[in-house]
């Protein structure tokens, strides 16, 4: 009885370091756990960008070998950025640590699947990143279009451990959004209603659904892929009466919502930083939600505008032309909440708040190129040139990137119960945004001059402009190393954390419990008024 | 200071898009009949035929509506983050609603795209396909070449392949140069079908406005005209394998009445690649006896 009151009382034990980090079943140390691999993936992912930014500093092939090796890099480049780093890190990471605290729930509805979700990814990098050494790696882009990958084309085992790996992440988000639905819905304390939660929440809630209805359409694709590659089926061979352009609408089906999966959840976290750094409720909190269930929603019937260059008919591509620009205007109206969000405010500039500002002017940027995009007129001349490479590297590089940079430094504290060292984490955000910036703009430039994407090597005009953006990236890389020097720091000497450093503007349940938050953080369920 | 630096920013970001819009409709006014890269450039490539005057014209109106667009929203940012910050501004409002606000957030970028939608779509329709072509060219994408038909005179056919680097002769371009080029006349609509014939392959010339994949199994139409003389050069642009960036395209408009000329050339130096009924046709041209052999010469590649 004594022992079972001991129990009772808040004494926080956790597990041994096997149970604890390997059979966890804790939202929070699996959301460390996916930060930490998100953090590890982007060292890889950005190490291969490094290589590829040094070939395409000059004319000419200079440090790889041939085609082939340049076009598995470019692919395993893509591939390791999305399922490896952006997704773990926002979804995984943040949504674990986060929304069962936000919505006041003691742990996510399945916390074993929650962690079968993590572990899942852990056997999917290994297979990407061995494929890249197996063979002549796969080479077919992150899109993988067959004929080029099927059997023919890329012979051996690169492209299928490859799409295996594709599998086994695609498993690990499914199972995680039928985890968040399940927690959102049922789990919310009493008093939170749906249009209580926090928008954090709702990116989440909305990023769920978008994940459970277009990553199985992917793994269709990679499954009749597959088969088409090792059991002599024909689903996208010609010859056999198949279509290679079936391929390209399964693909882009789950393409499309995969990209607002991957910035939905940066939405939420700057809706956070920015109510709390400017002291003022978000403006039009309810226009807010729904602009994000509408980006998710239209998001789902527009994926054709990545194929108006394969022979779709023309009223076809006005349809998807139409589509996608409606887009813009749920996206417009988060930009502008935003702004008057701030409009009124008082506003402090800690880092967080510059990320977030930052993605806000960088968002819209990379938005507007997307609604020049979505016209197939124009996109006839910039279709697969580096003009996409810019924008899209304008949304994730500069965006849900910058969403990331913003929890970490928002919510470390929290998370580590240090606090990050304030002038390091600014200068961290000034080197990133010039690295950045001086990397992806002048991509603008390359692409209207018709140079073309996953090329090692370009006609001798585009020279200029790739090296400008090769020295970019090279003071992005000195910034993200940067960025580790400001951990180490945050571990080592960082301020202890208070429970919330970021005073009245900071009204989520978060900052009502300490830091770092117990290892049960809630033994009895907060009542929302 | 920070908040200077993103003032300086944004005017830095400004006056660079105020170049690139310069420097674009400065090169669209050019005249000059070559469609390639230019160091240094910022804006779209040349324009050599209507196809891509369209798009030009077309794409001032939404490039300046972009611009528009951003430098309204850092406007914004700047403004707020000057007149809001803590210093200054205390006491936050805790103002959350405006409907009036929200209703012209949503409404005036509905009419924005509508206005940059008509256009568009009268340019789709104009880019899709021309009810008046004067003749067809067939484009097959092959790894890691170009192949040229002309059915329409003939049926010969040729590969187009790169110029190797160490063969180039002064005033070649690298990665660019072709031996055969794809000769069309000038000023006439070209209708173009492309296909593939291994992996998908994308025809793709920048200065002609025109792109399409070049697909396995699957034809697809599409046109162009060049309007003066000169070459107009493009590359493969849809991944194709390790040579991806080593197939170029050049199409070489000559003056109309040298075509025909050039069509005879062509049809005895590729004879080869003909079908079978036109060779007798091409050798009685070329004066020679007609021989069994020429008449039941092999059908092309």
């Amino acid at each position: 009885m004594a022992t079972a009151h001991a129990h009772d009382d808040h004494h926080d034990h956790a597990p041994g370091f096997v149970s604890r980090w390997l059979f966890s079943t804790n939202h929070k140390d699996i959301g460390t756990l996916y930060i930490i691999f998100a953090l590890f993936a982007g060292i890889v992912g950005i190490g291969i960008s490094l290589l590829m930014r040094i070939e395409l500093q000059q004319p000419g092939l200079q440090i790889f070998a041939d085609g082939q090796s340049w076009n598995a890099m470019v692919s395993a480049h893509g591939l390791i950025m999305v399922f490896f780093v952006i997704m773990p890190a926002l979804i995984g990471g943040f949504g674990n640590w986060f929304v069962p605290i936000m919505i006041g729930a003691p742990d996510m509805a399945f916390p074993r699947l929650n962690n079968i979700s993590f572990w899942l990814l852990v056997p999917a990098f290994l297979l990407l990143g061995g494929s890249m050494f197996v063979g002549q790696g796969a080479g077919a882009g992150w899109t993988i279009y067959p004929p080029l990958s099927d059997a023919q084309y890329q012979p051996g085992m690169s492209m299928d451990m490859a799409l295996f790996a594709l599998h086994l992440a695609g498993a690990s988000s499914i199972l995680g959004a039928a985890n968040f639905i399940t927690t959102i819905l049922n789990m919310r304390a009493p008093g939170m209603t749906l249009h209580k939660m926090p928008l954090f929440v709702w990116s989440m809630l909305v990023t769920a659904f978008l994940l459970l209805l277009a990553v199985p359409v992917l793994g269709g694709a990679i499954t009749m892929l597959i088969t088409d590659r090792n059991f002599g089926t024909a689903f996208f061979r010609p010859e056999g009466g198949g279509d290679p352009v079936l391929f390209q609408h399964l693909f882009w089906f789950f393409g499309h919502p995969e990209v607002y999966i991957m910035i939905l959840p940066a939405f939420g976290i700057v809706s956070h930083v920015v109510s709390t750094f400017s002291k003022k409720p978000v403006f039009g909190y309810l226009g807010m939600a729904y602009a994000m269930v509408a980006i998710g929603v239209v998001g789902f019937v527009v994926w054709a505008h990545h194929m108006y260059q394969s022979g779709m008919d023309v009223d076809t591509r006005a349809y998807f032309m139409a589509a996608t620009m409606v887009i813009a205007v749920p996206t417009g109206v988060k930009i502008f909440s935003w702004i008057a969000t701030m409009w009124g405010g008082s506003m402090r500039y800690d880092t967080p708040m510059l990320f977030a500002i930052g993605f806000i002017f960088l968002f819209t940027v990379g938005g507007v190129t997307g609604v020049v995009l979505a016209n197939a007129s124009i996109t006839q001349i910039l279709h697969n040139t580096y003009y996409v490479v810019a924008h899209f590297h304008y949304v994730l590089s500069l965006g849900a990137v910058f969403g990331i940079y913003c929890g970490i430094y928002y919510w470390i504290g929290k998370m580590s119960g240090r606090q990050y060292p304030e002038t390091l984490g600014k200068i961290h955000f000034w080197l990133t945004f010039i690295g950045v910036n001086l990397t992806f703009f002048p991509m603008h430039f390359l692409g209207n001059q018709g140079m073309p994407r996953r090329y090692p090597d370009y006609a001798d005009a585009h020279a200029g402009w790739n090296m400008v953006a090769s020295i970019g990236a090279y003071v992005s890389i000195a910034s993200f190393v940067f960025f580790f020097v400001v951990m180490w720091v945050t571990f080592r000497r960082g301020a202890v954390a208070a429970a919330n450093p970021w005073g009245e503007g900071a009204t989520t349940l978060e900052w009502q419990v300490p830091s770092p938050p117990a290892f049960h953080t809630f033994e009895e369920l907060p009542r929302i008024r | 200071m920070g908040m200077r630096l993103v003032k300086n920013g944004l005017g830095a970001l400004a006056a660079l898009a105020m170049s690139w819009a310069v420097t674009g409709a400065a090169l669209a006014s050019e005249t000059t009949t070559l469609g390639v890269p230019v160091p240094w450039a910022m804006g779209l490539q040349a324009s050599g035929g209507p196809i891509k005057t369209a798009i030009h014209d077309f794409n001032e109106m939404v490039f300046w509506i972009i611009v528009g667009i951003t430098v309204f929203v850092g406007a914004l940012l700047a403004w707020v983050m000057f007149r809001y910050s803590a210093k200054r501004n205390p006491v936050a409002s805790q103002t959350s609603h405006h409907t009036g606000l929200e209703i012209a957030w949503t409404v005036i970028p509905v009419l924005i795209l509508i206005v940059i939608a008509i256009p568009s779509f009268r340019l789709i329709y104009y880019q899709d396909r021309t009810q008046e072509a004067d003749m067809t060219i067939n484009v097959q994408g092959r790894q890691w070449y170009w192949n040229y038909a002309y059915p329409d005179h003939g049926g010969f056919n040729f590969d187009s392949r790169p110029i190797p680097t160490e063969d180039l002769q002064p005033g070649q371009l690298r990665n660019l140069a072709v031996d055969e080029p794809l000769v069309v006349p000038a000023g006439r609509n070209i209708r173009v079908i492309s296909t593939g014939v291994d992996v998908i392959h994308s025809f793709f010339v920048p200065s002609l406005g025109v792109q399409r994949y070049a697909i396995p199994g699957r034809s697809i139409e599409t046109w162009f005209r060049a309007d003066s003389p000169g070459s107009y050069f493009g590359q493969c642009n849809q991944i194709c394998g390790t040579n991806h960036w080593f197939m170029p395209i050049e199409v070489r408009a000559i003056p109309a009445a040298e075509f025909d000329a050039w069509v005879a050339t062509a049809r005895t130096r590729f004879v080869a690649s003909m079908p079978a009924s036109s060779a007798p046709a091409v050798a009685a041209a070329a004066d020679a006896p007609i021989s069994v052999a020429a008449v039941a010469a092999p059908l092309a590649r």
